[in-house]
Formats: C-alpha cells, sequence, structure tokens
C-alpha cells in the first residue's frame, strides 16, 4: 500500500546527504516519518535489498541504496534473486511478472 | 541559427563504472565512438549542448512527475551518484540560463514543458558529458523526458518535441547540437540486468537512422516492456532526436551488446544538412 512513501525515502535518500546522515544518526527517527508498514520498515532497516524488489521498489532507487548499503554490483543482482526465490514475484509496479524472461 | 548536430548515445551507468569488467575489445570500441562523437560535436561548432535524457529519480519523483522539464540553470551538479560506483568525479557542469529561457519560450508554442533551475544530474547526463565535453566547458542544456515513471508521454509528443525544439533553435542565433541518452532494449537495476534484444535493437535503429516517423511511433508501450524490458520506454528520448532531425537520415557508429554495461551500446548520429541556417 505505501510503496510510494517506501520509493520516496529512497528517493530521498539518494539525493540529499542530509537525510544519509540521519540514516547514520538517527534511523527509527527517519523512518517515522514515512507512512510505512512493519514489513516495509523491517526491509529498509535489515536491509532485505530482495524483499524491497518484490515488493515493487524502482531498481533505479534501489541500486542507489543497496550501494548506499554496501551491496557490491553482483551482490545486488543476486538479492534480487534471492527475494524471488523467497518472497515470489514482484507484487506491483513496472516488474511485476517480469516473467517474460526467456 | 540553427540545430548544428544530432545524435544519440548510450548512458548506462556501468559504462564508466564497471569498464574494468567488460570485454576490453567491445569496450574500446564503445569509446574510440565516443570519442569520434566528441569530435563531430567539437567540429560543428556549438553555442551549448543539449541533452534529451531520461533521468533516474535524480531531480523528479512520484509527488510532482513533469512529462517533460527543461533546465533553465546557470550551471548544473553531477553526478548525483556515489562517485566511485559511477567512476566520474562531481563536478559543476555551465548551463546557459538565458538559452534556456529563450529555447522553452519557443518551444511552448508547440508543447507543454515543465522547467527547473536547479538540476542534478545522474548517470543518464554524466556519463555522455564525461565522454563528449570531458572538459565541462560547453553549455549544457538538460532536458528530461519521464521514462520511468508511468504513465509516459506518447512516442508521437515526443517526435513533436523534437521538432519544436528543432524550430526553436532555427528561431535563435545560438547553434545548438543536441543528443538523446538511453538505453534501446535493456532491464537495467533488475535481476535480468544484462539481457539484451539485439534483433530488436537493430531493428530500432534501423527505423531511427532512417528516421521512419511512422514506425518509430508505432511501437507501443506495452510490447516494448515484454520485448525489451522497461529500459525500452527510454527510446523516448531517441525519438525525440529523430523529431529534431525531421527530414535527415543518419547512420550507427557503433553497435554492441555489453551485458556487463546492461545495454546495447550505440552511437548514432543524423547527417544534417544545414538548409536552415
Amino acid at each position: 500500500m505505501s510503496l510510494y512513501a517506501v520509493q520516496k525515502l529512497i528517493y530521498q535518500l539518494n539525493r540529499d546527504p542530509r537525510v544519509r546522515e540521519q540514516l547514520a544518526q538517527d534511523f527509527d527517527g527517519l523512518l517515522a516519518q514515512y507512512e510505512l508498514s512493519e514489513e516495509e520498515r523491517n526491509a529498509i532497516r535489515d536491509p532485505d535489498i530482495g524483499l524491497l524488489y518484490v515488493m515493487g521498489v524502482n531498481g533505479q532507487l534501489l541500486m542507489h541504496y543497496a550501494a548506499l548499503r554496501g551491496f557490491g554490483w553482483n551482490a545486488y543482482i543476486e538479492a534480487m534473486r534471492e527475494g524471488e526465490r523467497k518472497y515470489g514475484p514482484v507484487r506491483t509496479g513496472l516488474y511485476t511478472s517480469a516473467g517474460s524472461r526467456s | 541559427m540553427s540545430l548544428v548536430f544530432a545524435g544519440v548515445c548510450s548512458h548506462a551507468p556501468g559504462i564508466v563504472g564497471r569498464k574494468d569488467r567488460a570485454d576490453p575489445v567491445l569496450r574500446d570500441g564503445l569509446y574510440a565512438a565516443f570519442e569520434r562523437m566528441r569530435l563531430a560535436i567539437e567540429a560543428a561548432r556549438p553555442d551549448a549542448l543539449v541533452v534529451i535524457a531520461a533521468e533516474h529519480f535524480a531531480n523528479f519523483f512520484m509527488n510532482n512527475m513533469p512529462a517533460i522539464c527543461m533546465g533553465m540553470g546557470e550551471h548544473y551538479e553531477g553526478p548525483i551518484e556515489d562517485e566511485a560506483w559511477l567512476g566520474i568525479k562531481r563536478t559543476r557542469v555551465p548551463g546557459d540560463a538565458q538559452l534556456s529561457k529563450a529555447l522553452i519560450e519557443e518551444v511552448m508554442n508547440d508543447i507543454d514543458l515543465a522547467y527547473a533551475q536547479e538540476w542534478k544530474f545522474d548517470h543518464g547526463i554524466s556519463v555522455p558529458l564525461h565522454f563528449l565535453t570531458p572538459r565541462y566547458d560547453l553549455p549544457v542544456i538538460p532536458v528530461n523526458i519521464n521514462c520511468q515513471g508511468p504513465p509516459l508521454i506518447p512516442l508521437k509528443r515526443c517526435y513533436e518535441f523534437g521538432r519544436a525544439l528543432r524550430r526553436a533553435c532555427a528561431a535563435l542565433p545560438q547553434r545548438i547540437a543536441v543528443i538523446g541518452t538511453g538505453g534501446i532494449s535493456h532491464w537495467p537495476a533488475t535481476p535480468d540486468s544484462g539481457r539484451i534484444n539485439e534483433a530488436w535493437d537493430r531493428a530500432f535503429l534501423d527505423k531511427f537512422i532512417g528516421n521512419r516517423r511512422e514506425e518509430l511511433l508505432a511501437y507501443k508501450d506495452e510490447q516494448t516492456w515484454r520485448e525489451a524490458g522497461q529500459g525500452g520506454f527510454e527510446i523516448r528520448t531517441f525519438i525525440a532526436v529523430a523529431g529534431a532531425a525531421e527530414g535527415h537520415t543518419g547512420e550507427v557508429w557503433f553497435y554492441a551488446p555489453i551485458p556487463i554495461f546492461a545495454v546495447g551500446c550505440t552511437i548514432a548520429v543524423m547527417r544534417l544538412r544545414h538548409e536552415d541556417e
């Protein structure tokens, strides 16, 4: 439901060093500013990159959040694959039934 | 004066950020084609470079998403991404606010536009500039066509935007170069990153360099998504350049799928005959 809020938080993290600073200093305080479900809060905090992908977070946002949290390129790709294995297909957004894979 | 250069190129972040992981022969071929494009732009003696890009949530988000936005800043900054991740150092890029304003006013006769006096470049602009204006000494005017967050502007409007930009260039004394940046088929930042539909790309590029408007505008997003991935929506930037170069054809200077760059890497240039000079 609040995918918009998840993406907005990541968007602001990606572009604003002050938001990144708040993540380092007061992660829970930062999360409290957004209308997030518990699953979303946990996925961002952990971070569970695979779950965020399955929730439908746009990869152009997610890849930078993954990098911010220390995921190298291969680890980022693998985290999304693991997310699909663990949580099933992408639930909403541009990548739903990304099943055109052949 | 007029439009003095029109071309398209890829902008994938891996082109610089993951350069060491690519097949060196293909990578060096791409880099050589970028250099050829740099020299061609230089030879066209532009006063400014309009970069029609598909940005990726660096400035625009779903709280206020413009279909098309044009920069009107004195200067810009980029890349927004982590410098080590992208392999490009953050820098200030000169703009030309007055020229932007004049272009925007002209284009608005035909197409509604948003404008922005502040703009942080992401890889969609920073990667091409890294190769094409490496000294950051040419004023840049950024344009974003929303290719990321549907609903997206129809292709025919992108072509019309290009035509309007061409008319605007013809109405002003400055010499303007334009490039469109984006992928053709690709599935960037997904588990399918690296997948490339080469046949689809080559068919699209053939229509692009032939500037066959009806065929370019016949693409449907649903089909593009299935065959060319969500990254395929970025054909909007190429189609805008085709509109700007209406009546002219071009040639592909480089095309090769480079999976670690997550895209079929492309450099193509329209042969402009300067009949409106």
